[in-house]
């Protein structure tokens, strides 16, 4: 369990993709079975046992510790497992004694220095003694008369590690205890292993056992990480994961090259999917109009349906992310629909009334973990399908698009059913047509639907469906994004490789309030530029800070003084929790306007004209 | 007599009306003892000065030949009267020179132990229990979330991620009198022999170090390195330096802090901090507590940090204790880095 929560420890620190793969990989590469595939149930999140609610690890802690010192301690650290982890008192055993076990004799002046020196009999007095006649010689050593005795400290304790406690758990005990533990039980049981671990190894077990882990580490990263260790393809665990099961045996036996690749017996396998590079200008000039289908892109989320049939021959359903996150337990209401064997690649969207909403409202369905019957009645999930994987027992992956789609049309029509349909294509005859509609796609078929169309969607006629980022294969072309001038008002540092450039940007435009001509904060954007113009942004940070918050950099930002940045962005939303009233839908800074005084940039009403008024629409 | 007739917190800092002296008096006062050598027990400017000979020789390093009118050196439990009283300094523990200061008068004793722990380091001599009557403790680390484990292991979570990442340098934010040269002497004695990098303001101080017969090992300026050279090295630098644009001449650089505050997540990552490093100067609340028994003292007087966790502690144990509310001592990582890249207390 420590070799676990110090993975943890430094996993929620790193900041860098990369460097967490390797701290992943290192640690799956050093720990035994069966510790590291529970592990790597943990970091997927297919650990499942009941989770222990707050309340029981306050009483806890409250049973054991002063409460006004708690309270004090609470509100410094601010997070209740923390505090928890940090103050739970150690050697429980003897936590009824007092630190050193005799009474402290009355001091006076007159009384000769140094006879007290052995009078501190508790063993932590004497290992500290043990411990500094041990220090590293000081050339201070024998120059003073040292008087009196050592307290000690918790340094070099031998006791700490080396005394009568049991051995601190495994984490396979902790997750397969956990497993059948009784409610009753769990109190007794987490205050013995709270014993028995250190300050990391409390910290990682409570947040194991509130379920509330939150280290930035996705399922796919540390599928990822297991695969480097050898040096198999993330793509390979992703198809055989449903058929795998902590704590993982035949994987690692497999990765190591002990065995053969373990073979997945999932009716409802995710399949890797294929995605589209932006498409610049000058592509074009390469490419045949003749050799490809256009569709719409949709703004939604794209996902992988999969129907199959069990052992027992009945149909089971799964909604992936295009990750391949098992996200099926957020959408019910469109599992009956997946009612024959197949795989569908498509557009998670709502749609009211025939109607494919936005963005913003597709987006009260996303995260959750529970879902209300109201939020199924006023959220209609629909998925718009553009691709067939399999068609019952057949891989269709091999055939070229345009029979896949054919196969695409065929499956749909067989579903009949109102939640699934088929992403329609755009007919075109040369990239100007294509870019017409593009520019005007309510004219162009999407007709009312045209405010959730972000572009266009260009594949090859002949393209097999390829895992990852094929060349030349896929092609998203995506409308103009919106543009705004903005005022620069605060920058923050960035994190990792960033961390000494100014590199997140709050900025503002500009509203008539009470005391006149006003900047209100729109947004927040932390990429778009170059690496010179992130050089020119910090320099300009550091030269015209104002104020500064904690790491928060308050920059002019005066009608005739502050920097003017252009920024870009998808889409508009109203928000009650921004003071502007508006969220941006991925902003980013597109140019900056050093020739541009900040008090031509834009207002608040130009956003406000953005909006369109519909009044269900919200932020998240 | 009574405690407070003897010393008495004054706005120049803990005042000795009998023996006519202050002690690490934050403003100019005639006669200064200083505990030891950081910027906001040790200033310039005063009359005389009573330190150790470390002590004052880090004043001089810091603030040049003229930094007192007069100084005068105190081995560590040599005894000296002034006034009415009588003074003696014993280790603290905290960094090189460091001393607690007793003050005695007719036959009440009171010890003024400055910044102090009882954990074990190798750059200066331990702290000694001193039994009194009145015992004045800091309280930096004064709530029982404070438990600081054994500096060893966390130098050895420093080397691992050197093993695993070769190709990126690693920063070490430490305070440049005192932490660095104990985090350089903890990773000689956990046998790391490759050269040690320095930041320019820790060059002097450390130098300071290795004159007084401190092994450090093999020890480089950063400056002039080319970057690709300094992958896979070790470099100690002031904390806010491992923030600034002075990072950019490191490949890719691991960004680690050592210091008791890294206990806390939120105090790490606020710094953004990668590698947190718990290693203190300061006595942990265990520490605290222990040396409060120890002493023997019957009442407690508790400076800068939390006081309220810790008088209330001493409270439920029965003895006499309050804050003394003295102002201007720091958090050794709250203020931004002076001139000289110097932050620490």
């Amino acid at each position: 369990m420590n070799r676990f929560a110090e993975l943890l420890d430094r996993l929620a620190y790193e900041p860098g993709r990369n460097n967490k793969l390797r701290l992943i990989t290192a640690y799956f590469r050093d720990t035994p079975d069966p510790d590291r595939g529970y592990a790597l149930a943990a970091l997927t999140g297919a650990l499942s046992f009941k989770h222990a609610k707050p309340g029981l690890i306050r009483d806890l802690i409250t049973d054991r510790t002063d409460p006004v010192l708690f309270g004090l301690s609470y509100d410094y650290v601010g997070d209740l497992s923390e505090t928890v982890a940090l103050m739970w008192p150690k050697g429980a055993v003897h936590r009824d004694e007092p630190l050193l076990g005799h009474p402290s004799p009355r001091p006076s002046p007159a009384r000769g220095e140094g006879a007290e020196r052995n009078a501190g009999q508790s063993s932590r007095t004497e290992s500290k003694a043990a411990a500094t006649t041990l220090a590293v010689p000081s050339p201070l050593a024998g120059e003073g008369q040292g008087e009196g005795y050592h307290t000690g400290g918790a340094d070099d304790d031998p006791r700490r590690s080396g005394h009568n406690n049991p051995p601190p758990p495994t984490l396979t005990e902790v997750v397969t205890t956990l497993r059948t533990l009784g409610k009753t039980e769990l109190p007794k049981q987490l205050a013995r292993w709270l014993d028995e671990l250190d300050e990391t190894g409390r910290w990682a077990l409570l947040k194991l056992v509130t379920g509330a882990m939150r280290i930035g580490v996705s399922a796919r990263l540390a599928k990822t990480a297991a695969a480097h260790l050898g040096d198999k393809d993330a793509h390979d665990i992703e198809l055989m994961w449903p058929g795998l099961s902590p704590p993982y045996l035949d994987l690692f036996a497999w990765l190591e090259g002990r065995s053969e690749k373990p073979v997945n017996r999932d009716p409802t396998p995710f399949r890797p999917v294929m995605l589209a590079h932006a498409i610049e200008e000058a592509d074009f000039a390469g490419l045949d109009a003749a050799d490809f289908i256009a569709e719409w892109k949709w703004d939604g989320i794209r996902v992988q349906a999969v129907a199959g049939r069990d052992e027992r021959g009945h149909i089971q359903a799964r909604l992936y992310s295009r990750t391949g996150e098992d996200i099926t337990k957020s959408f019910p209401d469109l599992v009956p629909s997946l009612h024959l064997p197949g795989a569908i690649d498509g557009e998670l969207l709502v749609l009211r009334e025939g109607r494919v909403q936005t963005f913003n409202v597709l987006q009260q369905r996303l995260n959750r973990k529970v879902v209300s019957p109201k939020l199924i009645k006023e959220y209609p999930i629909h998925l718009r399908a553009y691709d067939l994987l399999g068609d019952d027992e057949n891989d269709l992956r091999e055939l070229p698009f345009i029979e896949r789609r054919a196969r695409l049309e065929a499956f749909v029509k067989k579903l009949d059913d109102v939640r699934i349909d088929l992403s329609p294509t755009v007919a075109f005859d040369s990239w100007e047509q294509l870019a017409g509609a593009r520019a005007n796609p309510a004219q162009a078929g999407a007709g009312a639907d045209a405010d959730a169309v972000e572009g266009v969607m260009l594949k090859r006629r002949d393209a097999a469906y390829l895992p990852g980022r094929p060349k030349g294969q896929w092609w998203k072309w995506k409308r103009d994004p919106h543009l705004i001038d903005a005022v620069l008002m605060y920058a923050q540092r960035g994190h990792g490789k960033r961390s000494s450039y100014y590199s997140d940007y709050t900025f503002g435009v500009w509203t008539s309030g009470e005391g006149g001509e006003e900047l209100v904060p729109v947004g927040k954007a932390y990429f778009g530029f170059t690496d010179e113009e992130l050089l020119q942004i910090d320099r300009f940070v550091r030269r015209n800070t104002t104020e500064k918050f904690g790491p928060v950099r308050h920059v002019v930002h005066e009608p005739d003084q502050g920097l003017v940045l252009e920024v870009a962005f998808e889409g508009l939303a109203r928000s009650p929790r921004h003071k502007s009233g508006v969220a941006m839908r991925f902003p980013r800074i597109s140019r900056l306007r050093w020739d541009k005084p900040p008090r031509e940039a834009d207002r608040l009403e130009t956003l406000e004209r953005m909006l369109k008024s519909d009044a269900s629409i919200t932020a998240p | 007599m009574r405690p407070q007739d003897i010393l008495l917190p004054a706005p120049a800092g803990l005042c000795c009306k009998p023996g006519g002296f202050h002690i690490d008096p934050v403003r100019s006062v005639e006669r200064a003892l200083i505990t030891h050598g950081h910027s906001d027990h040790a200033r310039p400017g005063h009359g005389a000065v009573l330190a150790t000979q470390e002590t004052l020789d880090m004043m001089r390093l810091r603030y040049g030949e003229n930094f007192a009118g007069s100084t005068q050196a105190i081995a560590y439990g040599e005894e000296i009267r002034l006034g009415d009283v009588t003074v003696k300094f014993h280790p603290a523990g905290h960094v090189l020179g460091s001393a607690q200061i007793a003050v005695t008068c007719k036959n009440t004793c009171i010890v003024a132990s400055g910044d102090y722990k009882d954990a074990t380091d190798p750059t200066c001599k331990p702290f000694e229990v001193m039994p009194c009557d009145v015992f004045i403790t800091e309280a930096t680390f004064g709530l029982p979330v404070f438990r600081h484990g054994n500096a060893a292991d966390e130098v050895k979570k420093l080397l691992a991620s050197v093993a695993l990442f070769p190709e990126r340098a690693h920063l070490v934010g430490a305070y440049s009198l005192g932490k660095g040269q104990r985090v350089i002497a903890l990773l000689r004695e956990a046998g790391y022999d490759a050269p040690i990098y320095l930041h320019g303001a820790m060059e002097e101080i450390t130098y300071y170090y290795q004159s007084r017969g401190i092994t450090l090992g093999e020890l480089r300026p950063a400056k002039g390195m080319k970057k690709a050279d300094l992958a896979g090295t070790i470099t100690l630098a002031p904390p806010s330096a491992t923030s600034d644009i002075w990072t950019r001449r490191f490949p890719d650089p691991v960004t680690a802090f050592a210091s008791g505050w890294m206990r806390v997540r939120a105090r790490a990552r606020q710094r953004g901090i990668e590698l947190p490093l718990v290693i203190s100067d300061h006595a942990d609340w265990d520490g605290l507590t222990a040396t409060i028994e120890a002493t023997g003292a019957g009442e407690i007087w508790v400076t800068h940090g939390q006081e309220d966790a810790l008088v209330h502690w001493c409270k439920t144990k029965g003895l006499a204790a309050r804050p003394l509310d003295l102002v201007g001592y720091g958090d050794e990582d709250e203020h931004e880095a002076p001139q000289k890249g110097e932050a620490e207390a």
